[in-house]
């Protein structure tokens, strides 16, 4: 998409209506895309978007935009296949331009235990549909020449699996795409509108109580990212989430090319390089759960520092800068969608560090169980009450932080 | 995020990274059936956005338990005062 001119955005704001057919509660990419797909996929456009701050000043805004499927379990791998195919579409469908770049991805081994766990995730993301081989070290410095394959004498690479399909995009032009190709076609987002309560008939929600005044709806999706702990809480609902600090940081430009995104699940870290030339890097959580965007030095340190092991050329550039996100982190790093139990009620959430490539599918679904008030079978197995059932997913290791 | 703990136990001011969180489960005392009372301990959380009570273990130090007030909408710890 080289040679195509850029119109703007346009964007088409309104006064909010008395009531919806379907409120969405937060305006990150989970939301604007289910608005999206509601209206596109459904002809379902009598529906709000309520942000409380602006679109994609959560989440959606901050991540480093890794798009990959490389997951460790069969019901993750088909689920992201499905959003990183929807993701090489997006930009044909909605016309515009997001900088979709497919650069694949090495996730390093640098262990005999590592080796394993690699092989075993080629194997299970090739028979559940995403494309990734086991590669040998004479093959990953092919692909990524910067790599000092010793690991500076203690990480030592002795494999990797490479996922062809691994990707990057630019965030905000993907929430604005979302945003404005639901917004062409009648639906409403209201940023500035903080969701205060639920309007509750008997046990059923039907509406928002907003700081801009009560808006009743047929149905309420929470989309709130780290925040929906307080709008179940409205709801009388429990959930099994805790909201964790992600940090990244970026550096200056580097003037050289780094063609693939690089991930180390042994050394905790993942790089990428941006549009810009910047090489960006994110790692682990912070352990605390909180609230906080406050970034910090410790983790620049300790992230560069497990960087500089494998890619030496990072230790000439400088931190531009840092920042945080606040991430809903479920127990068995699985996303949580669907229905709640609490009728009206619908939450996509548990979407942690992991779940910027994971918006157009999570929201093409919602939208269809809203519209069809039945689970896709694609989702079903990330409902809620999996941990009521002994269900759970855990998929640690190919989560990653990314 | 810069935080810093300080151990009462050995008189140490620390950096997070020599401790280990370490969460007071709370299980809400509306929930009276045995087996909703173990999923809620085994899996729910508060996710208080606010005053938190909550055990650190001092991995770096003394290796024992501390208590800590912490705001999780800032990070500034109440006490004990570093
Ligand atoms: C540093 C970092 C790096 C990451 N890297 C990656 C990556 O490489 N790949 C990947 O796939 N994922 C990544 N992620 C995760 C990804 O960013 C999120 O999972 C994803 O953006 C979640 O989208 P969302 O729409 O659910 O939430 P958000 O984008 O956070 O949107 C939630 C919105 O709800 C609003 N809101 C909350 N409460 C209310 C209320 N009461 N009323 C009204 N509005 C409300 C908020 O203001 C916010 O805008 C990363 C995250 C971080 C922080
Ligand atoms: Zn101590």
């Amino acid at each position: 998409m080289n040679e195509y001119v850029e119109r703007k955005v346009t964007f088409t704001w309104s006064e909010p209506r008395s009531s919806y057919d379907v409120v969405i509660v937060g305006g990150g990419g989970h939301g604007l895309a289910t608005a999206y797909y509601l209206a596109t996929r459904h002809g379902i456009t009598n529906v709000a978007v309520l942000e409380r701050g602006y679109i994609g000043g959560g989440n959606s805004g901050r991540n480093t935009t890794v798009i990959r499927s490389n997951y460790g379990i069969p019901e993750a791998v088909r689920f992201y296949q499905r959003s990183v195919e929807l993701y090489e579409g997006l930009e044909e469908e909605t016309d515009r331009f997001l900088m979709h770049d497919k650069k694949g991805l090495l996730w390093l081994a640098h262990t005999e235990m590592g080796a394993r766990a690699e092989r075993a995730r080629a194997e299970v993301n090739t028979a559940f549909g995403a494309k990734t081989e086991y590669v040998e070290p004479a093959q990953i410095k092919e692909i990524c020449p910067q790599i000092d394959l010793t690991g500076n004498g203690k990480w030592p690479v002795v494999g990797a699996s490479y996922h062809s399909g691994g990707a990057t995009a630019r965030h905000d032009r993907v929430v604005w795409a979302l945003a404005e190709g639901a917004m062409n076609r009648g639906v409403h987002v209201h940023q500035r509108t903080t969701v205060t309560g639920l309007v509750k008939d008997g046990e059923r929600v039907v509406g928002v109580a907003t700081d801009r005044g009560t808006i009743g709806a047929g149905t309420v999706l929470s989309a709130t990212g780290g925040w929906v702990t307080r709008l179940a809480e409205m709801a009388g609902l429990r959930l099994p989430i805790r909201s964790h600090p992600l940090q990244a940081f970026v550096t200056n430009h580097y003037e050289l090319q780094f063609p693939s995104l690089l991930s180390s699940g042994d050394l905790l870290f993942y790089v990428s390089q941006t549009a810009r030339g910047e090489m960006l890097m994110g790692a682990e959580l912070d352990p605390q759960p909180s609230y906080s965007t406050r970034a910090g030095h410790p983790f620049i340190q300790s992230c560069a520092q497990r960087a500089i092991t494998l890619l030496p050329f990072l230790r000439d550039l400088r931190v531009l800068r840092q920042w945080t996100g606040i991430c809903d982190m479920s127990p068995d790093y699985s996303p949580i969608m669907g229905t709640t139990g609490v009728d009206g009620f619908l939450v996509t959430t548990g979407w942690g560090t992991w779940g910027f490539k994971a918006i157009p599918a999570g929201g093409e679904q919602m939208a269809e169980l809203i519209a069809t008030d039945e689970t896709p079978e694609l989702i079903a197995p990330f409902s809620l009450d999996r941990f009521a059932r002994d269900r759970t997913l855990a998929d640690r290791g190919s989560s990653g932080t990314h | 995020m810069s935080l810093t703990l300080y151990c009462h136990h050995c008189r140490g001011k620390r950096p997070l990274s020599d401790f280990v969180y370490g969460e007071i489960p709370k299980v809400p005392d509306s929930l009276t059936d045995p087996v909703e009372r173990d999923l809620d301990r085994g899996f729910m959380h508060d996710n208080v956005e606010g005053v938190v009570v909550e055990r650190w273990f001092c991995h770096g130090g003394c290796h024992r338990w501390i208590t800590v007030r912490r705001d999780t909408r800032n990070d500034t710890v109440l006490s004990p005062e570093t």
